[in-house]
């Protein structure tokens, strides 16, 4: 990786709030801890603050990398940095995992303090407005009483619309990208496949298999698969793979015929082997919770109405998973409300996974929209 | 008097922001970089959203601070209310829309007035351009045939006949030749821009 415009080598740093924290299922949680990373200066106004969300997949390491492992760039290191849109001159970037995650942050592989083991299956299920929640500790941490932006991508943009809900008067701008103000049934639908694939691996053990010194790691691959197919458009594979075969000839077995599998297989087996099966299902279940309006009888404007930052709301043309129509549902609730928004509609063929990638025209609207942002 | 592209931007703003009372909502359809927008926040306090399809434009917005929806007007404005605001303006983008009709009815369904201006393509110097065997470029049709965004060529006799047959209350009429002076003696001829303040019949 090239280190021109990067944030360079990164640290995490963690965190432990010991005030109990009673989530949206009711659940308590006895205290937790928040592994985090900060790119740029907090000014002295404490005013150029930005917060980045992430989505299924990601966590704290947003961009640099780490000095014992140079090749562990951050996922948004193309947007994230000195010079690039988010620019870590002006602003001072905060990545955080989420709770319930599996990079550090208290999760399903952290000690649980009343059995002395690992959570596993135990650990309660976390909402997207329980992670905002916990942002905000993590905001009182750091003394950043208001954001100058929280942004993300896909389930990153959920957060980053939910801190303009929960927190009206603690963000200024709510960058929201590829996401979606609820999941369609479709998007449940993928999700729950996913589910059954990990639930129903022998290896699971009702989720606690860590217990038994084993991983789902069958069921975490296909649900890796089945996800990863949703985030990639059909134009867009058919480029990358068409019915490319692996050894330029049918072979009339299951092992690999096509490229596309082996692209996939490949993509499921480094997904398993890093990620935990229990973290999946919740952060897929926290997904198909997220409905803002739910409380309001399915009225997104009405359940906006008690934001007040300006938005920033982008889409990507071929993104199936999150289309266009979703991101429009929120810009147009956020017109019926009489809020700032800008929404671009790109043309990128990358589907869902777009929001990821280095697109000039995507990293131009980015690089506008933060250079007019006050600090 | 010759202008510069930008005396005659200023020129067409100060017309229709003659036109827009101070504190208004507005809805700016086709609305390029968002400079007019820009003009009518900065000198009449208005609030307001451009609507932009092309993604240079679209960008130039979000550079001019401007609150912009990158939507297909051709599609409708399905996604804003009815009413919701007190002025829709379309400045020279309606003859580069194909859905005429359509829109013009979704304009004054989503505001109580409309303003549009548009290039009279019955302006004489238009009319000479066609008798010498050739499509006018001008300044206010400055593209050649084979590069125009332009998709509907109308004059103002046509436009107004529109308004009629579609029940389009015309509130205020005003056209300029090329040199920006207000014409009054048969506009169809010698205006070259129009603007209208356009209403539904009551």
């Amino acid at each position: 990786m090239s280190l021109e415009n990067s944030v360079g080598v990164v640290v995490p740093q963690r965190v432990r709030f010991n005030e109990p924290m009673t989530l949206k299922s009711g659940a308590r949680l006895p205290g937790f801890e928040l592994v985090f990373e900060t790119y740029g200066t907090l000014n002295a106004a404490r005013s150029n603050a930005v917060l980045v969300c992430h989505a299924l997949s990601g966590g704290h390491h947003v961009a640099g990398i780490y000095a014992d492992n140079p090749r562990n760039v951050g996922w948004w290191d193309n947007v994230v940095g000195p010079g690039k849109p988010l620019d870590t001159n002006k602003f001072f970037v905060v990545g955080v995992n989420n709770l319930g995650g599996c990079y550090g942050s208290t999760g399903p592989m952290s000690l649980n303090p009343e059995t002395g083991k690992c959570y596993g299956a135990d650990f309660p299920m976390v909402t997207v407005e329980d992670w905002v929640a916990a942002h905000a500790r993590l905001a009182d941490h750091l003394g950043i009483e208001t954001w100058a932006a929280v942004m993300g991508g896909s389930l990153g943009g959920m957060q980053a619309l939910e801190w303009s809900l929960q927190f009206p008067d603690r963000i200024r701008h709510a960058m929201v990208i590829a996401s979606a103000p609820k999941l369609s049934a479709q998007n449940i639908a993928f999700n729950e496949v996913a589910r059954q694939a990990i639930i129903s691996d022998p290896d699971f053990h009702g989720g606690h298999y860590a217990e038994h010194g084993v991983v789902p790691t069958k069921g975490l691959r296909l649900a890796r698969m089945v996800g990863h197919i949703t985030y990639l458009s059909d134009s867009q594979m058919g480029e990358k793979f068409g019915r490319q075969l692996r050894h330029g000839e049918h072979k009339f077995s299951y092992d690999v015929d096509f490229e596309i599998e082996s692209y996939l297989r490949y993509q499921g087996d480094k997904f398993a082997g890093f990620f935990d099966a229990n973290t999946y299902l919740i952060t897929t279940k926290a997904l198909d919770y997220f409905d803002p309006a739910y409380a309001y009888d399915g009225d997104l404007a009405a359940a906006l109405a008690r934001a007040k930052a300006s938005f920033f709301v982008a889409s990507f043309s071929t993104d199936w998973r999150f289309a266009p129509a979703r991101s429009r549902e929120i810009v147009f609730a956020l017109v019926h409300n009489r809020r700032h928004v800008a929404y671009a509609e790109i043309d990128c063929d990358a589907g869902h996974d777009s929001f990821l990638l280095d697109d000039a025209h995507y990293h131009a609207v980015l690089r506008a929209y933060l250079e007019n942002i006050s600090t | 008097m010759n202008f510069t592209a930008k005396e005659r931007e200023r020129f067409d703003f100060a017309v229709i922001a003659n036109w827009i009372p101070p504190g208004e909502r507005v809805l700016d359809l086709g609305c390029g970089d968002g400079k007019l927008l820009r003009y009518l926040r900065e000198t009449k306090g208005v609030f307001g959203y451009g609507v932009e399809i092309d993604h240079e434009s679209v960008l130039g917005c979000i550079r001019n601070g401007v609150d912009v929806i990158q939507i297909d007007i051709e599609g409708g404005l399905s996604g804003i209310e009815t009413q919701s605001f007190n002025h829709v303006i379309i400045s020279q983008a309606l003859q580069a829309m194909h859905g005429t009709e359509r829109i013009l009815g979704e304009m004054l369904r989503v505001a109580e007035e409309a303003v549009a201006s548009f290039p009279n393509f019955a302006y004489r110097a238009n009319r000479a351009a066609i008798a010498d065997g050739h499509m006018p470029v001008s300044e206010d049709l400055p593209y050649e045939w084979y590069e125009t965004p332009n998709v509907r060529f109308f004059t103002i006799a046509d436009f107004e006949a529109l308004c009629s047959k579609l029940g389009i209350e015309i509130r205020e009429r005003l056209a300029f030749d090329e040199n920006g002076q207000l014409v009054t003696d048969d506009p169809n001829l010698n205006g070259s821009l129009a603007f209208y303040r356009l209403g539904r019949k009551s």
